[in-house]
């Protein structure tokens, strides 16, 4: 899309609805439109922050990356090998790992620390699967000599999400999808953690994905943003383009819903009424324009595209204010909320 | 370089049981129940030779003698036979049938509630129906159906309070595998690239057979009192074998002549049922390693 | 009458069991009528526990509590029976982080609000369904009326909320104690429920302690900031001052950490290390271990609690000092 290196990873319309089963036969009644049609690319050594409230899908696009949740469409392109074409699920497994945001349940209770690590190499038959574990414990901030034969309860959530982050790189993967990996941390291990994510990413040229709902930690880890909104893409730009200007009403309000860190200017007007609307029986037309402050009629009835915001630019918006030929009265005027 | 993180309780390089071991050795009803159950057990196996009388041979002037009669420390049966002797060799069976189904149980169960609870959906159903048809009966009715249909005798019992005691195992590690199936780790080992079996094998089962052994331990004094009433019926062992609930059958009515007697039958399986109970307690209690 | 709401004298609180852990060591604090002080920390350090000494809700058998607690010229610590009831909920009421928890599933929205009103203001059904009434519309639900017939399952995490506080405020409590009542809530729902329970703040004029986590909802919620680490309460300021000025190494490290602003690709100041885990209680300042401008001194006792201002304090025997970069 924007990015001029040939991508690393792509990711083409993908879609998943979930079905919601009811009454006594158990038949479908509604579908959940979890994801909807997201598409985007990652460049070798690049950190693309997601970003989004609860519902909106990004979870959902994490699971479906590395096929722990099977799309219904769309295709995964890793390396210009596609997934259930090029590529099977476990040659993919090896290239995407993932590191989840519970630290303790990603951990087998019953398993020591370097077995969960080590489990993964042996899977995959790589060669000295302890011996490298080991070097990965040593390398995240815990001496295997003290930890290896520990379990799971024994440590504190940090140590356990650097377990977690040793066992993603065991198998030597290329990109490496963070679910709200450093979500639940206390925020003073939390700048622990990500010093350390830095580092492993500078050491190994790893690329990752960054799922948060902490703006402030995103801006901090990635290169580009995705601003997901009911499972659709609605922007997607460099960092500090969007930090400086966000093209999306829906972005803007998620910005400006930051609580201040400045007790002289608190917030004084909340950016949106009313809680995200369910994604089973999501809007027509574009998805926000129930809740948008700029919405106009054609915002109802025609869906928009995610498009550059200007001719080649790297920030991709879909809002109907920024396509002249939407039909929306301010549209080409940008955001004058 | 990160920091490394210190303030860790003290380093522990024991494995999963040996914890649990060292927690149940310290408590102390737990540690009784046991004490109490081996006793009855060693007891039950090294019968001829702790040199008792022969539990078989009755008199017919030494009748429902009371207990503490000189010669028969507990006494005699309707028959004059030793009731000491028939209470040790009588644990033989009794514990054989009231244990053997649990652990046929445990094994067949716990595969099908896995299998069930990992795979889900349409295999799920499947079991978990079938599973839910025998569970519709009370255990009892079931019981007493099965053993009316196979005909008395041990091996008998043992089948129909195994299928029994199936249901409620494959329930219970059904139950249990979907929570785990649901935990991040399961994901985490399912996208390092490894197959369902690997996953069942190193994941699974460690995790849900603990709670499901805690769950068969309680089932095995159900399964006594079970084997004990059929035999009670006359469709479970027959006589002259020495077993409780057909002796505490055939000394029903010699209640009014020597309650306590008859009584002592009755107090070998509650004692056994009790510290059965408990025992499984203090395991479910020391298993909780976390806290 | 003294113009101090609620008074902490030198509370403990100990909890007993297989391993002991001082959750609350020598903690005191002051609270105005009309004040909204946050309680800010991380997880472990022993606000949450304060908020359930102050309601009495810590099981009995295993907890140790020594000193006191006045609020408003009552002894907490003897309260019971009716008393204590009528204190929780009536002078004092709690909104919980997880609504979905907190609200009783079999009951109406309109049942809950009206049933606590009947239980403590003794008033007909009639008048404390109005109240329940008036108490959704204050709380910004659109279409009151309907809503009041709504289960809470019915209802989103945002609007759940908002009945929580309802519920919370219909006795019209003197003290509101709110528990991390935004942290399970999105971004956008978050910022509304600050800004609603800031206007009700006004409205009513009752006391707020909040406990939370999170700095930035500390600044839009709070007059007064009191930060927490270990069980200790180690500095207290107006909001501006804690901000602005932070004099422990510690609130100073956690505004460093909050990464606001903080330019893509520099190191993190981390501060180092995790908190102690509390199985004896400290003799020396709990910070040590993590402090870049620890002393011998540090380890030997515990730190002075210095005072640079009014109401403003701090305990740490290099207060204001810089953390060199």
């Amino acid at each position: 899309m924007s990015v001029t290196d040939k991508p690393l990873l792509s990711v083409r319309d993908l879609k998943k609805h979930f079905p919601i089963k009811g009454g006594i036969l158990g038949r479908t009644q509604a579908m959940v439109q979890a994801v909807d049609g997201v598409s985007f690319d990652v460049a070798p050594g690049e950190t693309l922050g997601i970003v989004g409230e609860s519902g909106c899908g990004k979870s959902t696009t994490a699971k479906l990356l590395i096929g722990l949740t099977d799309r219904d469409e769309g295709d995964i392109v890793l390396n210009d090998k596609t997934l259930g074409r090029d590529m099977n699920l476990r040659a993919l497994r090896r290239d995407i790992q993932m590191v989840f945001q519970d630290s303790y349940a990603s951990l087998n209770p019953r398993m020591t620390i370097l077995d969960s690590v080590a489990f993964g190499a042996r899977v995959q038959g790589l060669d000295d699967p302890l011996g490298r574990s080991r070097r990965l414990m040593d390398r995240v901030g815990l001496a295997a000599d003290r930890f290896a034969h520990r379990y799971p309860h024994e440590l504190s959530g940090g140590q356990r999400q650097r377990v977690n982050i040793a066992r993603a790189l065991a198998m030597s993967p290329k990109v490496v999808v963070l679910d709200e990996a450093v979500s639940a941390l206390d925020k003073s291990v939390e700048a622990q953690v990500l010093n350390l994510l830095a580092d492993l990413r500078a050491e190994f040229g790893l690329t990752y994905i960054f799922i948060s709902h902490d703006l402030n930690v995103v801006r901090y880890i990635s290169d580009r943003i995705l601003v997901m909104y009911l499972g659709e893409v609605v922007e997607i730009a460099p960092v500090d383009l969007i930090w400086a200007d966000q093209a999306h009403p829906y972005t803007r309000s998620l910005f400006s819903a930051m609580p201040s860190m400045d007790p002289d200017s608190r917030t004084e007007k909340p950016p949106l009424a009313g809680d995200p609307p369910n994604p089973i029986d999501p809007p027509s037309g574009c998805r926000f324009h129930t809740r948008c402050p700029l919405a106009a009629p054609v915002c109802k009835t025609r869906h928009p595209v995610l498009a550059p915001r200007v001719q080649g630019s790297a920030h991709w918006v879909a809002c109907h204010l920024h396509d002249v030929s939407s039909g929306h009265p301010d549209a080409g005027k940008g955001l004058t909320a | 370089m990160s920091q490394v993180e210190t303030a860790v309780p003290a380093p522990t390089h024991r494995g999963y049981w040996s914890l649990v071991m060292s927690r149940l050795l310290r408590d102390p009803v737990a540690m009784a129940c046991l004490a109490v159950l081996v006793l009855l057990v060693c007891s039950a196996i090294f019968a001829p030779w702790l040199g008792l009388a022969d539990p078989y041979k009755g008199s017919m002037i030494a009748r429902l003698k009371p207990l503490g009669t000189p010669g028969y420390l507990l006494g005699t049966d309707e028959q004059g036979r030793d009731m000491l002797s028939r209470l040790i060799y009588g644990g033989r069976l009794t514990l054989f049938i009231g244990l053997m189904p649990v652990v046929l149980a445990f094994f067949i169960g716990g595969a099908l509630g896995i299998v069930a609870g990992y795979v889900g959906g349409i295999t799920n159903t499947i079991i978990m129906r079938v599973v839910d048809v025998f569970f519709a009966f009370p255990s009892v009715l079931l019981a007493i159906a099965i053993s009316g249909a196979l005909g008395a005798g041990v091996l008998n019992s043992l089948v129909s309070l195994t299928i029994v005691f199936i249901p409620p195992v494959t329930r219970v590690a059904e139950a249990v595998t979907s929570g785990v199936r649901q935990l991040d780790y399961i994901d985490a080992a399912r996208a390092s690239g490894a197959n369902a079996l690997t996953v069942i094998r190193v994941h699974v089962i460690g995790n849900v057979l603990s709670p499901v052994f805690v769950y068969a331990t309680s089932l095995t004094s159900v399964c006594m009192i079970l084997a004990a009433g059929l035999s009670f019926l006359g469709i479970g062992v027959r006589p002259p074998e020495p077993e409780w609930g057909l002796m505490l059958n055939t000394l029903r009515s010699a209640i009014y002549v020597n309650p306590w007697l008859a009584a002592l039958p009755g107090v070998m399986i509650f004692a056994t049922s009790l510290c059965l109970n408990l025992l499984s307690d203090g395991l479910r209690s020391a298993m909780n390693v976390r806290d | 009458m003294s113009d101090n709401l609620l008074e902490i004298r030198n509370l403990d609180v100990r909890f007993k069991g297989a391993r002991n852990v001082h959750a609350i060591n020598d903690l005191s604090l002051e609270l105005k009528h009309g004040e909204t002080l946050a309680l800010l920390g991380e997880s472990g350090s022993g606000k949450s526990v304060t908020l359930k000494t102050l309601l009495r809700l810590l099981p009995e058998k295993r907890t140790d509590l020594g000193g006191s607690i006045d609020f408003d010229g009552t002894d907490i610590m003897t309260l019971s029976g009716k008393r204590l009831r009528s204190y929780r909920g009536g002078d004092v009421s709690m909104v919980f982080q997880d609504p979905g928890l907190a609200l009783d599933p079999v009951y109406t929205i309109g049942q809950q609000i009206a049933e606590t009103v009947m239980r403590h203001k003794g008033v007909s059904r009639e008048d404390a369904l109005d109240v329940a009434l008036d108490m959704l519309h204050r709380v910004r639900i659109p279409s009151a009326e309907r809503r009041m017939k709504n289960y809470p399952h019915e209802l989103s995490g945002g609007m759940r909320q908002r009945v929580m506080i309802a519920l919370a405020l219909a006795c019209r409590p003197r003290l509101l104690l709110a528990d991390e009542p935004t942290t399970a809530l999105d971004a956008t729902v978050q910022i509304q429920i600050l800004l609603l329970l800031r206007e009700l703040q006004k409205e009513f004029g009752m006391g707020v302690i909040f406990v939370t986590h999170d700095i930035g909802v500390a600044v839009e919620i709070s007059e007064r900031i009191a930060v927490m680490y270990a069980g200790q309460i180690i500095e207290e300021g107006t909001t501006r001052e804690v901000i602005r000025n932070p004099q422990h190494p510690y609130t100073q490290g956690l505004l460093a950490a909050n990464l606001h602003d903080v330019a893509r690709g520099t190191r993190l100041d981390a501060i180092p290390g995790s908190p102690p885990a509390l199985e004896t209680r400290p003799d020396a300042c709990p910070f040590a271990p993590r402090c870049p401008l620890m002393v011998d001194a540090c380890r030997q006792a515990l730190p002075p609690v210095q005072r640079p201002g009014p109401r403003r304090r701090v305990a740490c025997l290099r207060a204001g000092e810089a953390i060199p970069a």
